[in-house]
């Protein structure tokens, strides 16, 4: 049993009620030994930072139906990095058009996971990257 | 103690909300800056009321807690939650279900939230819970609300935590209604039957009150009645008389010394607890080196001596340098 779970937010930013994929990602990562919180729908960037913060998650795995994502993932991530959550490893997952991945990506998502994504390849993400930090920490 | 305060604790006490929760986190964690940093907040707590909200799974424990957040903002005070749900024995990992259902608070500046997952504690609460409550209450909130894994019976941690136990119960547990053990009868501090919007809600009362009359007084020789109050949390109905009651317990210990009292037997439990666990691993570092003690811990583990005796030996060739 791991000492320190990861532990990971999941959101739903706007208007995406699709809770189906959701759940099966939250029970795979309980399943890799992580610990996971869900936010519930129609969270505002605002809610899921604070969230974020409180909570002092690793990862925030936020997905976005395409009305609003441009404005919302990027506002999310503006908004970790001002209360003091810059060092959270974000993700993006759902329907994101190919034209906007640069965008976002540049906004400070690391990845950003398609549709029906494999749920060991979202895990392996996640622990590759938890395996980094814990070299690079101080 | 002297020096320089750990940098996030000073930032905790100032109510940084991004301090505050990585103390919790490194306490959960057992990464030692944790420890070092709770010696600096340790002087800023006290001040909070410590409830405790306890009751078997699915009773709407987490609903409750949503609607209880809702009427101490309305009343203009700082409320923190921790809320606690069980791990997996298996993966060591966990759904933390509970926040979802006090969401909407999130983008309340004067609430914190935070989920724990219980890692392998059986009694309702994970090992860092109180740790998370002593942030908490460093950090200025006025009401610190702990929300206990779904109990059974016995699994009562959070009375010996909180200033005021709730407990929570709901209708249609019929018979089962016994499965509030007399134990927890002398636990509540207020009972509460919740969804009183369902059917037999009355009967569940009526029993509960009965019970309540032949509950044994409280050993502490405490001559608080504790209160019986019907809610439906998902509508907010009978919330304000409970948070009534929360405010008239909190006085009642104020008056009777028993706000500090309870909060000094808890530390007075947990300083024991660590003096059991430090004392024991530097015996058994310098035991281990002494040949004649070796060979008796040794002889243990072969069962040539009983455990009890052994420790006897041991224990009577402990002193304390004056
Ligand atoms: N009818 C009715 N349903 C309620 C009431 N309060 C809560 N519920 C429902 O009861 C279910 C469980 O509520 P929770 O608040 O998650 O219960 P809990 O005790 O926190 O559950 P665990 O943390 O899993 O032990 C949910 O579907 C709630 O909507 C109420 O007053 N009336
Ligand atoms: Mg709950």
């Amino acid at each position: 049993m791991p000492q320190r779970p990861i532990r990971v937010l999941l959101a739903k930013l706007g208007l995406d009620t699709h809770t189906v994929g959701v759940t099966v990602i939250a029970h795979a990562l309980r399943d890799a030994g992580m610990e996971v919180i869900f936010t519930g729908l129609k969270q505002t960037p605002e809610m899921v930072a604070n969230t974020a913060i409180q909570e002092d998650v690793d990862v925030v795995g936020v997905s976005s139906l395409s009305a609003g994502h441009m404005r919302n993932l990027p506002r999310l991530a503006k908004l970790l990095q001002e209360k003091g959550g810059g060092d959270k490893l974000l993700v993006a997952g759902g329907v994101i058009p190919e034209q906007d991945a640069p965008a976002i990506r540049a906004a400070g998502y690391a990845h950003i996971f398609t549709m029906g994504a494999d749920t060991r390849e979202i895990i392996t993400f996640i622990q590759d990257w938890h395996a980094r930090q814990e070299t690079t920490a101080p | 103690m002297s020096g320089a305060m750990q940098p996030l604790a000073a930032e905790a006490i100032a109510g940084k909300v991004a301090a505050g929760a990585r103390l919790i986190r490194w306490l959960e964690d057992g990464d030692p800056r944790g420890r070092a940093a709770l010696r600096d907040l340790y002087p800023h707590t006290g001040r909070a009321h410590l409830i405790g909200i306890t009751g078997p799974p699915g009773a709407g424990k987490s609903t409750l807690v949503d609607a209880l957040v809702a009427e101490e903002r309305q009343r203009g005070r700082r409320v923190g939650v921790i809320a606690v749900d069980p791990s997996s024995p298996f993966s060591g990992g966990a759904i933390l279900g509970d926040r979802l259902r006090m969401q909407r608070h999130a983008a309340d500046e004067g609430v914190f939230i935070r989920s724990m997952g219980s890692r392998g504690q059986l009694g309702g609460l994970s090992r860092a819970t109180f740790d998370a409550v002593l942030v908490l209450d460093a950090m200025g909130y006025d009401r610190v609300i702990v929300e206990t894994m779904g109990v059974g019976q016995d699994e009562l941690d959070i009375v010996g935590l909180a200033h005021s136990t709730v407990i929570v119960n709901v209708p249609g547990l019929g018979d089962e209604i016994q499965a509030i053990k007399a134990g927890l009868m002398e636990a509540g501090d207020i009972f509460v039957v919740n969804k009183a919007d369902r059917d037999g809600a009355d009967q569940t009362l009526r029993q509960l009150e009965l019970m309540l009359h032949l509950r044994t007084r409280h050993p502490s020789g405490d001559d608080w009645q504790p209160p019986l109050l019907a809610v439906v949390s998902t509508r907010g109905e009978g919330i304000a008389a409970l948070v009534d009651a929360l405010d008239h317990h909190a006085s009642h210990l104020h008056d009777s010394g028993g706000f500090e009292a309870r909060l000094g037997s808890r530390s007075h439990h947990l300083f024991l607890g660590l003096l059991r666990d430090g004392a024991a691993r530097r015996l058994m570092e310098q035991a281990l080196d002494q040949p004649e003690i070796a060979a008796l811990v040794e002889a243990v583990r072969s069962r040539r001596i009983d455990p009890y005796s052994a420790a006897d030996t041991l224990v009577a060739r402990i002193h304390l340098q004056p």
